[in-house]
């Protein structure tokens, strides 16, 4: 783990969201440090997707506080908006775009300069294809983010793919990162910190070294 | 205001690439145009219930842009996309809002001269300086309010009648204005060649109000 000094990535003290009635997550306290990685675990529903959108702050959290590196969401989410890279299920891309104009319509709105955008077409060897229409092409990391937040980011990848962005999204990338996944013992050789959720709960907070492998089977239970 | 070019080019280059709205509405207003024809029963009509007929014709064309407006961003992602880059959020509204005023654009340019053509009785031409700037008004009222309902809209499960829901309410008072202005323009006796102001001053007034309430609200539509 690469820590960099200065204020935490990720502070959380007390989150809450609900919706409706339903407590999609409870009492999240943590802190992660500049550049740690943060595996965030837990079945389908325990809150984990709804914890990154709201770190991507792109959801208001109903209770307790939200700092990311330093600043409070919501007050000052336009503040960190361009430092945050969000990898989810949908890969936030017009069908009826190339690669290319994808990339730069979001190298725009993020000021990014135009030569970034060949460079990750080539980072994930794209540049042939880059006229097609997309389906999957990860805008994630076109505005270099300092906090990634990655929902299951290699579910859509074949291994030769996932291979290929690691240097993106992996601890390569020298961001301060957030995983989700489906594979739980993958996601905490790469991490330097769990949250394991259980109903929107935290079940377990700490190094991974103590989330061994009765906690991670009662986890998935 | 570059965010907003920013996100209009993209609007503009996805309806160039796809058409899904465009020709929708010309032909909606065209159909209707026919429709009205054997409706009414008459071979020409003038006056209030030609300014009627094109109105409320537009009108209902421009609500089908309306429902239009937000799909890509809903279906695709683009809301989200949008609200993690580092821009002012009403850059959309001033974006879709001006999406909206140039199809209306179009379809103006091609739904009021055949208009004119099949349907009207006295001759267009005299009465084409004042409705531009009539429409022009007009389609300023329909852009800001379409944009901010369908922005309402497309978060809601019903969304084509949500958008038409709440949309048909809040226009009726610029539809009034945009009839009543346009009467005199399409009157057989050519009674006048420039809309009364009365009813451009009222229309103006009504798309500076809700310009205002949409801006001063739109950040929060796009809150969870």
């Amino acid at each position: 783990m690469s820590v960099v000094s200065g204020p935490p990535a990720i502070e959380l003290r007390g989150l809450a969201r609900h919706f409706g009635e339903r407590t999609a997550l409870r009492d999240v306290s943590l802190t992660v440090a500049a550049g740690a990685t943060l595996a965030v675990l837990g079945r389908n529903g325990a809150g984990k997707t709804t914890l990154l959108r709201i770190l991507a702050s792109l959801l208001r959290p109903h209770g307790g506080e939200v700092h990311l590196f330093g600043e409070p969401l919501p007050a000052r989410a336009h503040v960190v908006r361009g430092q945050l890279g969000l990898l989810g299920h949908e890969p936030l891309l017009y069908r009826d775009l190339t690669g290319r104009e994808n990339l730069q319509y979001h190298a725009r709105l993020h000021r990014i300069e135009p030569e970034r955008v060949e460079e990750v077409l080539q980072a994930v060897q794209m540049e042939r294809r880059a006229s097609d229409p997309v389906r999957l092409l990860s805008r994630a990391v076109l505005h270099r983010p300092r906090l990634l937040l990655l929902d299951e980011p290699r579910a859509n990848l074949d291994p030769a793919a996932s291979e290929l962005i690691e240097p993106l999204i992996g601890r390569a990338s020298g961001a301060t990162r957030v995983l989700t996944s489906h594979d739980p013992r993958a996601a905490l050789a790469e991490a330097d910190m769990v949250l394991a959720l259980k109903d929107g709960r935290p079940a377990f907070v700490g190094a991974p070294d103590g989330f061994g492998a009765d906690r991670l089977a009662e986890l998935y239970a | 205001m570059k965010t907003a070019m920013i996100v209009l080019r993209k609007d503009l280059r996805l309806e160039l690439r796809t058409w899904e709205t465009v020709p929708a509405m010309v032909l909606f207003a065209l159909v209707t145009f026919v429709i009205f024809h054997f409706g009414l029963n008459r071979a020409t009509i003038d006056g209030q219930l030609a300014a009627g007929v094109l109105v409320v014709t537009l009108l209902f064309a421009a609500l089908l842009g309306v429902n239009r407006l937000f799909v890509a961003e809903r279906e695709q992602g683009g809301f989200d996309a949008f609200l993690l880059a580092p821009v002012d959020r009403t850059a959309l509204l001033v974006a879709k809002a001006s999406a909206l005023f140039l199809f209306l654009v179009v379809l103006e340019v091609i739904a009021v001269p055949a208009f004119g053509l099949f349907l009207l009785g006295p001759p267009l031409g005299h009465a084409l300086p004042g409705l531009i700037l009539l429409l022009a008004l007009a389609n300023l009222g329909l852009s800001v309010i379409g944009t901010f309902v369908s922005a309402i809209a497309i978060h809601t499960r019903a969304r084509d009648l949500i958008g038409p829901m709440l949309g048909l309410p809040l226009l009726v008072p610029a539809l009034i204005a945009t009839a009543r202005a346009a009467g005199p323009l399409l009157a057989a006796t050519h009674a006048s060649s420039a809309p009364p102001g009365k009813w451009l001053l009222i229309l103006a007034l009504y798309d500076v109000v809700f310009g205002l309430i949409a801006y001063a609200v739109f950040d929060f539509l796009l809150e969870d």
